[in-house]
Parts: C-alpha cells; structure tokens; sequence
C-alpha cells in the first residue's frame, strides 16, 4: 500500500512534469514581503499582478505564465536566498515583487550580477537611480524621492514655512527626506529617523508638539503608518499641526484603519481609485469583483508591472533570454497604465504626472481619499541626468 | 515639560513591556520553558478585544473578550503542546512554540486577512488632559499607566501574601523541591501559563486603539520582552517590573534626546544617523552591561 502510494505519488509528478514541459509558461519570479505588519502591501502587488495574468487568460501579452511567489518576510537575508534559489535551481531569468528598499538592495544586485531581468513594482531606491543604474533593471512605481518630492511641492503650494519631518531609518526613509527637502522652501524644523519596526511614537510626537511647525511630513508605510496617524490624532496633534505626506503613508488600508485620524491630509500621488480613464475603470471594476476589498495605490503598479511585462513579452514573442530585445520591448511602455500618462526616463525609472489627494467626508459620511489636482505634469526623478546607459 | 512628557512616554511603553515580560518571567522562572508564543498570545489578546468591540461597541466587554480570548488559548497551548516540553531540552521548546508562531500567525491571517484592523478608541477616554501648564498627555495612555500599576501592585500582593504566590515563589527558587513536597505541580503551571497569557491579552487588549492591530504584532515586543526578562532577572516579578520601567525609559529617552545632544558636536545628518542608531541599540547595550555587572539580572540573588 505504502510502495503503491509512493509510486502513485512519483508518477504524478513525472505526469505534471511532462505537462509542464509540453506548455513551457515562461516563470516569472515574486520575492514579495507578504508576513508581518508589510504584509498586505505584498499581497496587494500579489494579488493585481495575478488578476491582470488572470484577465488576459492566464497569459501576457499572449505568453503563457506562471506566477511564483515567495515572502521575504522584509528580510533582506531572506530575499537573498530566494533570489538565488530561483535563479540557479529553477531558472528564473524574470523577478519582480520586492516591496521594500533595503531587501531590494539586497537581491536586486545578485539578479543583475546572475543575467537576470528585474522589474520593480514599488522600490525604487536612489542607490539603482544614478550612476548605479542598470539596462536590465525597470521600475514601474517611481523613484523613492521623487514620490516624496511631490509632497514637498505640494507643501510649498499650500503655503507652509515651516515643516517638521520624519521616516524609519533605512534606505528608503534616507530617500524620503531627501526628496522632500529638496523641493521643500520652507525652514526644516525638525527631523527624526524612527526604527522600521516602532510602533509607539509618542516620543516623536512630544518633540513635534515643542517645535511648533507649520506642519508635518512623515513617512511612515503600511501599519507604521496606521499607528503614527492614530497616535496623532490621539495626541491632539491632528487639529492643530496639519500634515503632507505622500502616499505610502496613506493608502486605502491605512485610511480605513485609522479612521476620523486621516480627515484633511493632504497626500500626494501618481494612481488614484478614482481615476478617470478607461484602463483604471477596468482594474478597479476586476479588482472589486474578484477581491472585494480597498485597492491600494501598491494593487495598482502590480497590475501596472504585470502590463508593463507583458508588453515586453509581446514584444520579444515572450523569449526573455536576449535581455536587449527584451529591454528595447520594455522601453516602448506600450501598455495602458492606470494611471494614465506613462513613459521610461533615461534610467528607466517612470516619467509621469503628480497629483495632489486630500482626505474628505463624502455624502454617505465614509472618508474618501478625493484627487484635486495635477502638481506635476511629466515629473520624473533627481538621479536621471547621473545615469549614463 | 518635554522631559516629563518624554519620562511619561518611558514608563507608558515600560508598563506594556511589564504586562508582558511578567508572564515570560513567571513561565521561564517557573516552568523552565522558553515559550515564544506569548507574543501570539498578546496578538491573540489584541484581535479577540478588536473583533469584539467592532460588534458590541463597548470597551469594557472588550477588555474582558481580550483577557478571556488570551487566557483560554493559553490554557489550551499549555494543555496540548507545552505539557509535553518540560521534561525536554531548550531547543525543543524553542522549536516548538516557534512553530506555534507561525501557525498561530497563519491562522490569523487566514481567518482576518492581513489588512490591520480599526479599533475605536473608547469615547470617554479619547481626549488628552493637562497635567501642569504646558503638559499635555493622551488621557487614554494615562489609564494604561494606571492599570499597569495596578496589576503591577495586584501580582505584589499575589506572590507575597498568597498560597499561590508561595508555591510560585518556592518554585522559582527549586522546582524539584516543590514536586518532592506532593504539590500538584501540573495544576500550578496550567494556572501560572494562563496567569501569564491573561496579562498578555491585557498588554494586547490595551494596545489595539493605539498601535495597528494585525498579524505579527506580537513578535515586535516579544524580543524586547525578553530582554526585560534578561535585565530583570529569571523568575522575578519584580525584576519584570524595574526592568521593563528602565527598558523603557531607556529606549524612549535616547529616541527623543540622543540625536539633538549629538547635533552639537557633529553635523545635523550624522547626529540623526547616529543617534537612531545608537538610540535602537540602548536597550540591549543595557542589557549587555546588566549581563556583565550582575548575570543573573538585577533582582535575583547572585551565588
């Protein structure tokens, strides 16, 4: 019985792996952070990146796939080993996923170094945007400080002197305030890197309670995010110190998690749901039917990314090995974002218009993140004019 | 004002690390056991409180479903996996309630999603107070002080003036000794485990309106707990209690005043490098010094 079973069992797999071999899906590789308090930014990107496979048929760009994925847990140790494992064991010659900067520092490099393609669906460090850039590496989302340049534009708009700023102290916290100091005109009159794992910040908040700003720029994604606003809010902070962020700090989970704490945030972004064009309409009207809950701005550049390769794939006849024809592929960007207008800068980071959100009631007394108006018509990033391809 | 805020803040985060390290101090002292689930258990504390006061609306009945929620799936781990761990090594248990993390954290996720949930902050306690002219604190992290105190002041009474307390006091000291004079000590460690996973739901409970409730919460303040435990000194409440006011204080003073002592020697940016830094590393730099000066942990008796 038992040998019977075992044998049953090693036929199957002969049987699955001659079936797989017959339809050959290219396999794209997901390092996504999916456990921990990150966890629904991964399963956001997951989740879209799938629906969009789905939608075309469990295809892209007419190419068969089949969608790997694996949780780094927001260890960039553990996307290492990942990264390694499906590049020398399974092959893998196509990565995306990575949701934080510092484990995409870690295993974007050993992608590049093995001959691999990686495509960025949210990090974007400063470290890959300059001279460092590379042919094979594509970012879909945006460049880290050039997402927060927008808020410090949108600061400057609002009419703001003086700003008290803070993000984790890791690599992309370091781009965010440095992205919006770069465009921010006003004094800094503070600032503070937290731990990316502290969830009290009362400290923080004493401190922006003694220097009085105008208001207050902080970067704080996910639930980090969820528990500063609160804590704001509980420190009756809220009333009196407004607050600009950019959108990893307020995303549709994060709103409906904090409640009345988000009311009147000013929030710069480059998707929004409500988005008038034909392609968000479809992705929202998919997404809602199939997962029924808020889309976050992380959902839309999954579904942007997975467009984005199968643009590429449609392109090459979905053959990833020749990484030029690949890239020239890529390049064209012949998909239709949701976002609307999308193109690749010199460095191959996303040449797009900005946004400025703000958090209102609606009719029915639910918040609603509500877009006001464009800030920044093809806006790309800082880095472009150092990266020489 | 800004230094009593900040002591405040200190003895805030200090009183939850307490509510936590007493429990893994008692089952470590005690029962000898490395139990990493405590944290789930607080996780467990925090959900079973939001999920209730979603549907009722009232605090109170949310404190208590944290508390139950807590202390039963603690009895129910001590009955069914951690009985069998005693008689075995570290590692083993280490192993164990390891893999009790990640299923406890894969359950959660699958039954709530990993989208963080909303806890309403009690009404009458949504507001902050006045304490001096220019002293102005969240009334709601006051009460947590207070309850904190109070159980602090409660365990006082129950370890040093109760039967109970006498057996858990005895049995920190010898175990054998304890098994050897006919008590039963199987009861004795299911009531201290669920003694312990109690004030976890409590730490968790309290926590919800603050912080983000969602999967993985708990092994945040695990590690620190730990280390308050180390600090303390195995076994000691009150060791827990000092311990967890220190690691606290520690960690919330360096946070806020590190980096502006350091911008007077050096330039801005570094000081902010280096004062994060140094500011994340002060509680176990604490606890390496504590390990150095006295190994056993400041409120144990050194042989």
């Amino acid at each position: 019985m038992r040998v019977n079973s075992i044998v049953g069992a090693l036929a199957a797999v002969l049987i699955g792996a001659t079936a797989a071999a017959a339809q050959e899906p290219l396999k794209i590789g997901m390092i996504t952070t999916l456990s921990g308090p990150g966890g629904y930014l991964g399963q956001d990107i997951r989740d879209a990146f799938n629906l969009a496979v789905k939608m075309q048929g469990g295809k892209l760009g007419g190419v068969p796939v089949s969608v790997i994925v694996e949780d780094d847990s927001l260890k960039p140790g553990q996307g290492k080993q990942i990264a390694d494992r499906m590049l020398k064991n399974e092959h893998i010659k196509l990565l995306t996923g990575i949701v934080f900067s510092n484990v995409a520092g870690a295993v974007v490099p050993d992608v590049l170094d093995a001959g691999g393609i990686y495509v960025s669906p949210n990090a974007g460090p400063s470290t890959f945007a300059g001279k460092d850039c590379n042919k094979n590496y594509y970012v879909i989302s945006w460049q880290n400080d050039s997402l927060h340049e927008t808020a410090g534009q949108s600061a400057n708009e609002l009419g703001y002197k003086s700003a008290f700023i803070l993000a984790p102290n890791y690599q992309a916290g370091k781009d965010a305030l440095a992205g919006f100091k770069r465009m921010f005109k006003g004094k800094i009159v503070g600032e503070i890197y937290t731990r990316l794992d502290q969830t009290d910040f009362s400290a923080e908040l004493a401190q922006i309670r003694a220097a009085k700003p105008d208001m207050v720029f902080q970067f704080q994604p996910g639930g980090l995010g969820i528990a500063f606003l609160r804590q704001y809010q509980q420190a009756n902070l809220t009333s009196e110190i407004p607050m600009v962020v950019a959108e990893p700090s307020l995303d549709g989970v994060t709103l409906k998690a904090v409640g009345d704490a988000a009311l009147g945030l000013n929030v710069t972004a480059h998707w929004n749901t409500d988005f008038d064009n034909p392609a968000n309409k479809e992705f929202m009207a998919a997404w809602t039917k199939e997962y029924n809950r808020p889309a976050t701005y992380y959902a839309s550049q999954g579904y942007d990314t997975a467009l984005a390769i199968g643009a590429a794939l449609k392109g090459t006849g979905g053959k990833v090995d020749d990484t030029d024809a690949f890239r020239t592929a890529m390049l064209k960007a012949d998909f239709k974002s949701v976002r609307g207008d999308f193109k690749f800068g010199p460095n191959q980071h996303p040449v797009q218009d900005w946004y400025a959100l703000k958090v209102e009631k609606g009719s029915d007394g639910a918040l609603h993140l509500n877009t006001k108006r464009k800030i920044m018509s093809a806006y790309g990033d800082s880095f472009a004019h150092e990266c020489k391809l | 004002m800004l230094v009593l805020e900040q002591i405040l803040n200190g003895i805030q985060f200090g009183i939850a690390l307490f509510l936590m390290s007493a429990g893994l101090t008692l089952i470590f002292g005690i029962m000898g056991v490395i139990n990493l689930t405590h944290g789930s258990l607080y996780m467990v504390g925090a959900y079973a409180a939001a999920l209730v006061a979603a549907k009722t609306g009232s605090a109170l009945l949310a404190l208590l479903a944290g508390l139950a929620g807590a202390a039963v799936a603690g009895i129910v781990i001590e009955l069914v996996v951690i009985r069998r761990l005693y008689a075995r090594d570290h590692l083993d248990q280490v192993l164990a309630t390891f893999a009790l993390i990640l299923i406890i954290n894969q359950s959660a996720t699958m039954l709530f999603g990993r989208q963080p949930l909303f806890v309403q902050m009690p009404p009458a306690l949504a507001r902050s107070v006045t304490l001096l002219p220019g002293l102005v604190y969240p009334l709601y992290r006051l009460v947590v002080i207070a309850v904190g105190l109070l159980v602090a002041l409660g365990l006082a009474l129950l370890i040093n003036h109760t039967r109970i307390g006498m057996l858990v006091r005895a049995g920190a000291t010898s175990r054998e000794m304890v098994r050897a004079l006919g008590v039963d000590i199987r009861l004795l460690y299911t009531l201290i485990f669920g003694l312990g996973a109690l004030l976890a739901g409590l730490a968790g409970a309290m926590a919800g309106p603050i912080l983000a409730v969602q999967v993985g919460m708990g092994e945040q303040i695990l590690i620190l707990a730990f280390v308050v435990v180390v600090i303390g000194g195995v076994g000691s409440i009150r060791g827990a209690f000092y311990g967890a006011l220190l690691a606290g204080l520690i960690d919330t003073l360096l946070r806020a005043f590190l980096p502006g002592l350091l911008r007077q020697v050096m330039a801005g940016s570094n000081a902010d490098a280096l004062g994060a830094g140094l500011s994340s590393m002060g509680v176990y730099l604490l606890m390496a010094i504590v390990l150095l000066v006295r190994p056993k942990g400041l409120f144990v008796k050194q042989s």
